[in-house]
């Protein structure tokens, strides 16, 4: 067995301690944006997500000025933004994209300064690229229990709110008007996706965070019609993609220029790429099925054909 | 027996008593006024901006009124009430959303709640069940959001219905509909209401799609309302009282055309076809 995969996990990957971290970490921070990403994409708030990836790149810098590990300042910052998205009411009004352009536009030149002092004081540039890029092999071991504890509490979270979340997401006036509270249903899944968006950013860099917050997401959606099987699915295809983008890092150690591995956000963001765009397929065939059951019916309709008992 | 004495007997399913509702100086509802009873299809007649909305609104306690009461099967109305099933206007899904015509249906029977659902057989089959009644079958399987406007409607309907409600709200269920949807929705709102005894309320600004199953109608008009049977409120005395100022009623092959003074902003709404509304 190990012979025959030889070609494909390069020596050690399964003795090292970073990769081993980064696997379990991975696949947490994976299954966690699946499943958050796939409410992301129903309720078209990608924006927002990208928005908490582009404010935590100030909170990641600023932390590590500080001293604080860059996952505590991506958090912060996710959070303190999710609060003020809620106090602008960005989920209600989509007109407000400007004010929104703006601020984040403030939030980076933020993360400009941050960064400059970061690599003047600490004289490095590589915290510049774990930020923006991540660093998923360089993971500190006591991070890993603020990610356990953030991933775990993401799950819970939307295990509470996910149906009266999915209600709403479908009809705000038919959740309303059932008793769903959905100013804070909306809030607390708004809290759930900075946490979610500040582990993403901790593996893949905060510019990178939303790529697989959304992709498996979106992939999943044009895959399946149910939607508690394009959250498991999501999940599937972001930790599948997540480890195939380890292995390939490791093993691109060996690659041009030989001796520096590649990023794995790299391989994540193109893997994640290339499934999105062969989801295409089913939901092309979907939709061309659609279309021809109505054709049918139309036809059926012209022809006076009773299709189906007319109520009278 | 004539559709009025037959449910003359019925339990009053909602009374809705000098409701006023007032939006800075603008009186958005001012003293309406009327009941419906179980089984009673009920048609909520009024240009856009008459008040339809808010009114509904009102109904489902979303909206407080500055004034007057709503009862429900004859206790106050509370917000969460499982007894009023609601069908929104305008309701467009993603093609996108992973949701079948199935899912969007059981959706309705606890999605307001919060926490884990066992997958059961009864729910299955109480979906099932919904999905017939509104012909939604053959659909089932497949994407809301890929669905026709007149077919969505049937399955949300279905989903308004799946928790037993006594009465159901529809609001604008025929606007961008073509003409046969239209036809098909307002004869499965008609069968529902006489069937299962549930009392229909329906807002539409088009009179004519819903004469022929009509019981009732609430006329709106800036703000206020008279309601009774077609024969009793469809008339230019009664309808030149409502809107302040005269008031033709025309009879033409069997369709009924309102002609408000020139001028007015609500003037001839009703002569426009329903296929070229935009329902806004």
């Amino acid at each position: 067995m190990s012979h025959f995969l030889a070609p494909v996990f390069e020596v050690g990957f399964f003795e090292s301690d970073a990769v081993r971290t980064a696997v379990i970490v991975g696949a947490a921070v994976a299954v966690v944006a699946g499943a958050l990403g796939v409410f992301t994409v129903m309720r078209g708030q990608s924006f927002a997500a990208e928005a908490f990836g582009d404010i935590g790149t100030s909170g990641g810098s600023g932390a590590f000025l500080i001293g604080a590990a860059p996952l505590v300042g991506f958090l912060v910052f996710g959070v303190l933004a999710a609060g003020a998205m809620e106090l602008v009411g960005i989920q209600r009004a989509r007109g407000r994209d400007l004010a929104t352009g703006i601020a984040l536009g403030a939030a980076l030149g933020l993360a400009a300064l941050f960064m400059y002092l970061d690599s003047t004081i600490h004289n490095t540039t590589g915290v510049v690229v774990t930020i923006l890029f991540g660093s998923i092999f360089e993971i500190a071991g006591s991070t890993i229990p603020l990610v356990a504890a953030l991933a775990a509490a993401v799950v819970a979270v939307l295990l509470v709110i996910h149906r009266p979340l999915l209600l709403s997401t479908v009809s705000p006036e038919i959740a309303g008007a059932r008793g769903v509270p959905v100013r804070i249903v909306g809030a607390t899944y708004l809290l759930a996706l900075a946490a979610a968006v500040a582990l993403c950013a901790l593996t893949i860099g905060s510019i990178l965070s939303t790529a697989l917050l959304i992709g498996p997401a979106a992939a999943a959606l044009r895959a399946t019609r149910r939607p508690g099987r394009a959250v498991l699915l999501a999940a599937a295809l972001g930790v599948a993609a997540m480890w195939l983008g380890i292995v390939l890092a490791y093993d691109s150690y060996y690659w041009p220029p030989r001796g520096n591995g590649w990023p794995v956000s790299f391989f994540v963001v193109t893997i994640v790429f290339v499934v999105y765009l062969l989801s295409g397929v089913p939901a092309w065939r979907e939709r061309r099925r659609a279309h021809a059951a109505t054709a049918r019916r139309a036809f059926a309709d012209d022809r006076g054909t009773p299709h189906r008992a007319t109520a009278g | 027996m004539s559709p009025a004495a037959r449910a003359g007997s019925a339990e009053e399913i909602l009374a809705v008593e000098h409701i006023h509702v007032q939006l800075g100086a603008h009186m958005v509802l001012d003293d309406v006024s009327f009941a419906i009873r179980a089984g009673e299809f009920t048609g909520l007649i009024g240009a856009n901006g008459a008040g339809k909305t808010t009114l509904f609104r009102v109904v489902l306690g979303l909206t407080p009124a500055s004034g007057g009461a709503v009862r429900v099967a004859g206790g106050a109305r509370s917000r969460r009430n499982p007894l009023i099933g609601y069908v929104p206007q305008k309701f467009l899904l993603d093609p996108d959303m992973p949701l079948r015509a199935r899912d969007l249906v059981a959706l309705g029977i606890d999605a307001h709640r919060f926490g884990i659902a066992r997958p059961s057989r009864a729910r299955r089959e109480r979906a099932e069940q919904m999905l017939a009644a509104v012909d939604a079958l053959e659909f089932a399987e497949r994407r809301v959001g890929l669905l026709s406007g007149g077919e969505q409607q049937r399955v949300l309907i279905a989903h308004a219905l799946i928790g037993r409600p006594r009465l159901l709200l529809a609001d604008e269920p025929l606007a961008n509909l073509d003409l046969r949807s239209a036809e098909e929705v307002v004869a499965l709102l008609a069968r529902i209401a006489r069937e299962q005894r549930i009392a229909v309320l329906i807002s539409a600004h088009e009179i004519n799609p819903l004469l022929p199953v009509m019981d009732r109608v609430v006329y709106l008009a800036a703000g206020r309302a008279v309601s009774g049977s077609a024969d009793e409120v469809v008339r230019s005395d009664v309808l030149s009282r409502l809107y302040g100022h005269h008031v033709d009623v025309l009879h033409v092959h069997g369709r009924v055309i309102v002609v408000a003074g020139a001028g007015e902003d609500l003037a001839g709404h009703e002569l426009r076809f329903p296929e070229a509304e935009s329902g806004a």
